[in-house]
């Protein structure tokens, strides 16, 4: 089965290289062994949000300049870094997933534990402050389900009573939980969200919710609206005089999960082709280091070729990278994995310490090129969190290098196709 | 670190990270608040049944084995494979009459063919329906699938055997229940395309039922039985075939993953060998070693619906791309749903209402585009939808039968010495 391009992987950056090259014409197919990070994301993008000595970085383009030449932001380089975190929302809007922030400056948000964190973007049911703290006058109501536990109102309330903020907590019971509570499958995100999608569920809230009110300014809920469509959260906005917001609440990610289907309907609905629950399992290679075909196990001996591949497997969490006792290998392709050889300089006991197994995964060149032993695979290109030279946790850089390495690699593809 | 790395469990449920995106999307957990859902009855509940079965819950009853959990699982966690085996292990469940008559497709098939002029009219009339509700529990709302008078394998054996070893490449061709008893245009449509593509075709040695629907009632020593038949009788067919190909998704997961993965049945010298018609076809046209030449004067509007069993062996795109090369067919895609019958399922009067509301959204959807036919290629999404619906639904075979040139095609095929 021929395509213009095939894209191993479908989570952030998987999707966003393929729509952009879906866009201008290319062919692409997207293969994707199971769901992806998005479906565990706090709902905000991170771009840079320290650097890895802990300086914590305000701008993301000036920050980017202390990196070091290995880093993807670096192979990237200043301009083009510049044109796309400035074309990163417009992207998302044209793809149905509204975005808010300033792509220029890094802003704060609330964390499931109360504090304020650094982000660069995020999905609109959250909100991003320019400062960690809010309006020392705010008085806030925060509304959590009875019987929910992955959401702490305690914990938020402490983080902004910090700033001076009074809060108040309540627990709304509704009949339709009671059901599920019945059920032992747990209180989780995803199963509220199911029953909170019923208009009937949901307008119980808002009057059970309306009554308690006395004059607070805000009301913050946990992100458990709208698994299916973000219609629902401008329905609850749009329900109260009074502010609403939302807060991150332990994964599963209602928003995340929302945004993974908004971007995989949006490249299916622009004629990209999504193969869900297929695993690519082999490859073969020319002697000239090019990529002939890649196989999946569904498949069989059908093969996927194209002009170019993209590796956009993700890291340890998604199967991109393997750790065995010994080794760190990259499953597909057995590419060249950037990793340090002593096994016990992968990991710091110490949980908060920085990790260096985040940093491991595939080595490049500086155009995204795999390389495997030794030598770059011309139509090979790797994206995401499945690259190496930078740690995602410390740094605070997952989606941004996820997003960045996928514009940077469809460009590539696009200007390679304009040359020949 | 050894230990790590060689402990994996037969349905390796220990990969379970406890995410719960499987509880996301499966189609139950919404609208049947008594079934825990794929984790809970799943890896979760598989770690207190092997310590002790009394932990095991009949509500896992309520599972559709649709395995859409497992196609979203980022841990590779064969979800619907452990709930099914703990069914058929734990389950103090006896099958009842309903359940045996309901899961023995080819027997009550082969008996119902014979008298199809008596038992179409008889199951279809409110009497009988009234009481197949009352004594057997078959709901009075299902309108049943009509039976055909003359099996599949007749009809073959009179007009197609004696032309088919004319033909140099050869394929085997596993009919199923559904075509030989209730369907056999079906299976005669798909003779016509081998043919016309030049492939003769031979049926399985005394095909049995591939045994779906002895699974999922708790039957199975039978359908052990039927498996060790069925992969010894197909083995032989690969022989001297290309290979096995069949027409229902549902059948071709049976017997290439259920065989082995619920049944402990070796089939790893068949298992790539028998494939969807599709799948093959689309191989062919994809190798360029066959071309599909389509009528001139072919027009319809198809809405495609890709069966969960489908979306598990990941084989709709090759239904959709061949119904994509048909000139005249405007195609739409629906939403990835699942329709709620689940094979015996959904004829159950416990679980009449829990189908019909997990099929909505499909139905809504159909509804709203109207297309002249719906394509799927499961036989018992094609009850449910027609009865739902009202819109006719015909396999993508069938579709591709109808369009086809038949004398172009051949003559395409013979000229180019394919
Ligand atoms: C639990 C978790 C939470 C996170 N939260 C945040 C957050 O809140 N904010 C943030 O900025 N960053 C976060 N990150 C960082 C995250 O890695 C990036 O944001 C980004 O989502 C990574 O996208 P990706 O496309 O590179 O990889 P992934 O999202 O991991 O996607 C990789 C995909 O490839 C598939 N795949 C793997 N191997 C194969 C194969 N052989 N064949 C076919 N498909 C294959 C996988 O199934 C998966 O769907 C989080 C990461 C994790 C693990
Ligand atoms: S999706 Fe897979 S890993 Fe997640 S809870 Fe379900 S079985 Fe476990
Ligand atoms: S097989 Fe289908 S019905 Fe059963 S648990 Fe999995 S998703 Fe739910």
């Amino acid at each position: 089965m021929r395509f213009d391009t095939v894209i191993i992987g479908g989570g952030l950056s998987g999707l966003v290289c393929g729509i952009k090259l879906q866009k201008v014409g290319k062919k692409c197919c997207i293969v994707s062994a199971g769901q992806s990070a998005l479906h565990f994301s706090s709902g905000a993008f991170d771009i840079l949000d320290r650097l890895p000595d802990g300086t914590s970085v305000r701008h993301p383009l000036e920050g980017m300049r202390h990196l070091p030449s290995t880093h993807p932001y670096s192979r990237i380089g200043q301009d083009r870094m510049k044109e796309y975190v400035s074309a990163t929302t417009g992207f998302f809007a044209d793809c149905g997933v509204p975005l808010c922030g300033n792509p220029l400056v890094n802003s704060y948000r609330l964390s499931p534990t109360g504090d304020f964190c650094p982000a660069w973007l995020s999905l609109s049911d959250f909100f991003l402050i320019d400062e960690p703290a809010v309006d020392p006058g705010a008085r806030i109501l925060i509304v959590n389900i009875f019987g929910y536990l992955d959401f702490n109102p305690a914990f938020i309330a402490a983080g902004l009573e910090k700033s001076g903020a009074t809060c108040r907590i309540i627990a709304v019971k509704l009949d339709e939980m009671e059901r599920l509570r019945s059920n032992p499958s747990e209180m989780r995100a995803t199963n509220i969200a199911k029953v909170l999608d019923k208009d009937y569920v949901r307008s119980e809230l808002v009057s059970a919710v309306s009554k308690e009110l006395k004059g607070e300014s805000a009301i913050i809920f946990p992100a458990v609206f709208g698994l299916e469509s973000d219609s629902v959260i401008s329905e609850i906005r749009n329900s109260f005089d009074t502010k609403v917001h939302f807060a991150t609440t332990m994964p599963p990610s209602v928003p995340g999960i929302r945004t993974q289907r908004k971007l995989r309907k949006h490249f299916e609905s622009i004629g990209g082709t999504y193969l869900l629950g297929d695993t690519v399992d082999r490859a073969e290679l020319s002697d000239d280091n090019t990529v002939l075909s890649v196989g999946t196990v569904n498949f069989g001996d059908l093969k996927l070729t194209a002009d170019d591949y993209v590796l956009a497997t993700g890291s340890f969490f998604s199967k991109g990278l393997c750790a065995s006792p010994e080794k760190i290998t990259e499953p597909v392709f057995g590419l060249d994995v950037d990793y340090v050889a002593d096994r016990k300089n992968w990991y710091d006991t110490d949980l908060f310490a920085t990790q260096n197994y985040i940093s491991f995964g595939v080595s490049v060149t500086d155009d995204f090129q795999a390389v495997k032993d030794g030598r770059p695979i011309r139509n090979l290109h790797a994206i995401g969190s499945v690259l190496g030279g930078y740690n995602a946790l410390q740094e605070g850089s997952g989606a941004g290098t996820a997003i960045m390495t996928a514009f940077r690699v469809a460009d590539i593809i696009i200007e390679k196709e304009e040359k020949r | 670190m050894n230990v790590q790395t060689n402990n994996v469990s037969e349905n390796n449920f220990e990969q379970c990270i406890k995410c719960t995106i499987c509880t996301v999307y499966c189609p139950v957990v919404p609208v049947n608040p008594l079934y825990p859902g794929p984790k809970q009855a799943g890896p979760d509940g598989e770690r207190l049944r092997l310590k002790k079965g009394v932990f095991f819950d009949e509500a896992l009853k309520y599972c559709l084995n649709c395995k859409r959990c497992e196609v979203v699982c980022p841990s590779g966690v064969r979800v619907g494979d452990i709930i099914q085996s703990a069914r058929l292990k734990y389950s103090k469940h006896k099958p009842s009459i309903r359940d045996m008559i309901l899961a023995s497709t080819d027997l009550v098939g082969s008996t119902a063919t014979k008298m199809a002029p008596i038992v179409n009219p008889v199951v279809s009339s409110k009497p009988a329906k009234a009481l197949m509700d009352g004594i057997l529990k078959i709901d009075h709302r299902r309108t049943f699938p009509a039976y055909a008078s003359e099996t599949f394998e007749h009809w073959f054996r009179k007009k197609a055997a004696p032309l088919q070893s004319a033909f140099a490449k050869q394929v085997g061709y596993f009919h199923g229940c559904y075509v030989n008893y209730n369907y056999p245009k079906l299976g005669q449509d798909f003779v016509k395309i081998m043919n016309a593509v030049g492939y003769g075709v031979s049926l399985v040695d005394k095909e049995k039922c591939c045994g779906v629907a002895l699974i999922s009632n708790g039957m199975k020593k039978t359908a052990k039985k039927h498996a060790a038949h069925n992969t010894a009788a197909i083995a032989g067919l690969l022989g001297r075939c290309e290979a096995v190909l069949s027409t229902s998704s549902t059948c071709t997961l049976t017997i290439r993953d259920e065989y082995p993965h619920l049944l402990g049945t070796d089939n790893s010298a068949i298992r790539d060998g028998v494939l969807l018609a599709v799948k093959f076809l689309y191989s062919l046209v994809d190798r360029g070693e066959i071309r599909l030449v389509f009528r001139k004067d072919f027009s319809m509007t198809a809405a495609y619906h890709a069966p969960c069993h489908l979306e598990k062996l990941g084989w709709s795109i090759f239904s959709i791309g061949l119904l994509k090369m048909i000139p005249g067919l405007k195609l739409t895609v629906l939403d990835s749903n699942c329709c709620g019958i689940a094979g015996t399922y959904g004829f159950k009067k416990e679980n009449y209402e829990v189908s019909q509301s997990i099929g909505q959204p499909l139905f809504e959807q159909i509804r709203s585009l109207s297309p002249d036919v719906v394509a799927t290629d499961c036989e018992t999404c094609k009850w449910q939808i027609e009865m739902s619906t009202g819109f006719k639904v015909m396999n993508p075979v069938s579709i591709l039968a109808e369009a086809l040139d038949v004398e172009a095609t051949v003559e395409e095929n013979k000229k180019a010495g394919r």
